[in-house]
C-alpha cells in the first residue's frame, strides 16, 4: 500500500506542476490539431479514400504529439534539479516509473481527448465512438510505457529532443501498426482481421514489465 | 608538493598502461582466427562463384545469396551478442562486458547496413524492385534503426557507468521488441498478396554445403573483428582515462 501512495504522491507533485504551467497541454493538443490539418493538405480526403487516410492521419498526430510530451517530464526534473533529490528520497524506483507513466499518459490522454471530436469532426468520420476507446488506451500505454523508459536515457544527453524519437520510433513500430489497422476496422469492418488489440495488448504487458524492471539502472547514478 | 604528487600519480597510471600496451605476447587467438577466417574466405569465394551450380531460375545474380545470407546472421548474432553482453554488465558492473557490448553493436550495425545494401541489389535482380515491405526486410531495417539509435545514445553519453547502463537497457528492450515487430509486420502484409520472398524448398546438398562454409567464415570473421575491436574500445577508456588524469 506504501508502494501505491508513493505513486500517487508523485503522480499529484508533477500534475500540480504541469497545471500550473500549462505549457505542455496547450502545446501538444495544438501540436496535434496542426498535424491533423497539415495532413488533410497532403493526402487530399476525399470520400473514397477516407477510410485508408484517416486512422494513419489520426495515429501519426498522436504519436507526434505523445513524443512531445514524453520528453518532457522527466527533463523538467533533471533541469531543476530536483531528480537527485526524488531519487535520495527512500521511493521505490518502480514507484517513480510508474508514476511518471500514469503522469505521461494522463498528459496524453488529455490531447487526445481534445483531439478526437475535432478530428471526426474535420475529417467527417464516425470515429468519435466507444470502441476506440480500448485502442487509444491501450496504444497510449504501450507508447507511454516505452517512452518513459527512454525519456529517462535521452534527458541525461545534450540532444534529447533529436535522441527520444529515433529511440522511440522504431521500437513502437507493433503499436503503430496494430492501432491503425484496429482504428481502419471500425471505420471499414475487415474479415479475417489479425487480433490487433491483442497484440497491442501483450506489448503493454511485456514491456510495462521490462520497463518497471530496468527503470532503475537507467537512472540510478 | 601536490603538483608534484599528481605528476608522478600520472606518471605512474602511464606507466602502467604503457606496459599493458607494450605487452610482447604475440595476440594467438587474433591470428589464428585471422588464419582460419582467410582459409574460408577463400574456400567460400572459390565455392560460391565455381563450385556451387547455378540457380536453375533465378541465374547468376542468387549467388548474392551465399554472401547475404551470412552478413544478415551476423548482423542479427552480433545484435544478442551486445545484449548478452550488456546484462553481463548489469549483473557484474565490470566495464569489460560493456568494452564487448559497444564492439559488438560497431561491429552489428556495419554487418546489418551490409545486409541491407546486398539484400537490395538481390531484390531488384529477383523481384525487379529495391524494396518490399515484407516481414523481414523491415524488422532488418528496424534493428537498423535500433543499432543507430544505441550508437548515437552511447556516443552522446560518453564513456560512463550510466551511459552503459542506459546502453544495456536499450539493448534488452529491442531483443525483446525484435520477434514483435517481426510478427506485427507479418500480421499487417498477409492480407496484401505479394511477392514471395525467395523459399528454396529443397535445396541441393552443394547449396547447403557451400552456404554452411560461408556461415562459418563469416561467424569466424566476427570473431576476429570483436577481439580487434574490443581492444580498441580498452585502449579508448584507457586513453580517455590518461587524458583525463592529466588535465
Amino acid at each position: 500500500m506504501i508502494f501505491l501512495e508513493q505513486v500517487i504522491a508523485i503522480l499529484w507533485k508533477d500534475v500540480r506542476y504541469e497545471l500550473r504551467s500549462k505549457q505542455m497541454w496547450t502545446g501538444m493538443g495544438l501540436f496535434a490539431l496542426l498535424v491533423l490539418v497539415i495532413f488533410n493538405f497532403a493526402f487530399d480526403l476525399r470520400v473514397d479514400n477516407k477510410a485508408a487516410v484517416a486512422p494513419g492521419a489520426l495515429w501519426v498526430a498522436f504519436v507526434f504529439a505523445s513524443l512531445l510530451g514524453l520528453g518532457r517530464t522527466i527533463a523538467a526534473e533533471r533541469e531543476i534539479g530536483s531528480m537527485d533529490r526524488l531519487l535520495l528520497c527512500p521511493v521505490d524506483r518502480k514507484a517513480i516509473y510508474l508514476a511518471k507513466l500514469l503522469g505521461n499518459m494522463l498528459f496524453i490522454g488529455v490531447v487526445e481527448i481534445v483531439a478526437l471530436p475535432i478530428f471526426a469532426a474535420l475529417f467527417n468520420v464516425p470515429l468519435f465512438v466507444g470502441a476506440l476507446l480500448p485502442i487509444v488506451l491501450l496504444s497510449t500505454l504501450g507508447i507511454a510505457a516505452v517512452g518513459t523508459l527512454f525519456s529517462a536515457m535521452a534527458a541525461a544527453t545534450r540532444a534529447r529532443e533529436l535522441l527520444l524519437p529515433i529511440l522511440v520510433f522504431p521500437l513502437i513500430v507493433p503499436i503503430v501498426i496494430g492501432a491503425v489497422r484496429a482504428t481502419g476496422t471500425l471505420l471499414a469492418p475487415a474479415v479475417n482481421e489479425p487480433p490487433w488489440l491483442g497484440l497491442i495488448a501483450a506489448f503493454d504487458v511485456i514491456f510495462l514489465t521490462v520497463s518497471m524492471l530496468t527503470f532503475e539502472y537507467v537512472i540510478e547514478e | 608538493m601536490a603538483l608534484a604528487n599528481r605528476d608522478t600519480q600520472t606518471e605512474r597510471q602511464y606507466s602502467t598502461i604503457g606496459t599493458a600496451g607494450q605487452n610482447t605476447r604475440p595476440p594467438i587467438a587474433s591470428l589464428a582466427l585471422l588464419t582460419l577466417t582467410f582459409i574460408g574466405m577463400m574456400t567460400s569465394i572459390f565455392m560460391i562463384f565455381l563450385y556451387v551450380p547455378t540457380d536453375a531460375i533465378e541465374g547468376i545474380p542468387q549467388r548474392i545469396f551465399y554472401f547475404h545470407v551470412p552478413i544478415a546472421w551476423i548482423g542479427m548474432l552480433a545484435f544478442g551478442v551486445v545484449t548478452v553482453a550488456g546484462i553481463g554488465y548489469l549483473w557484474k558492473k565490470d566495464e569489460r562486458w560493456d568494452w564487448a557490448a559497444r564492439a559488438s553493436a560497431e561491429l552489428g550495425a556495419v554487418f546489418i547496413t551490409l545486409a541491407l545494401i546486398t539484400g537490395s541489389i538481390w531484390g531488384k535482380t529477383t523481384w525487379g524492385t529495391w524494396w518490399t515491405w515484407d516481414a523481414r526486410l523491415t524488422t532488418t531495417l528496424i534493428l537498423w534503426f535500433i543499432y543507430i539509435g544505441y550508437l548515437m545514445l552511447r556516443s552522446y553519453m560518453g564513456r560512463t557507468h550510466e551511459s552503459a547502463r542506459s546502453g544495456a537497457v536499450l539493448a534488452i528492450i529491442g531483443l525483446i521488441d525484435v520477434p514483435i515487430i517481426y510478427e506485427s509486420v507479418n500480421w499487417w502484409r498477409t492480407l496484401h498478396p505479394q511477392a514471395e520472398v525467395g523459399t528454396p524448398g529443397a535445396l541441393p546438398p552443394s547449396v547447403v554445403l557451400t552456404l554452411m562454409i560461408s556461415l562459418v567464415t563469416f561467424t569466424l570473421f566476427y570473431s576476429f573483428l570483436m577481439i580487434q575491436l574490443y581492444q580498441l574500445q580498452r585502449m579508448q577508456t584507457l586513453a580517455q582515462r590518461l587524458r583525463a588524469s592529466v588535465e
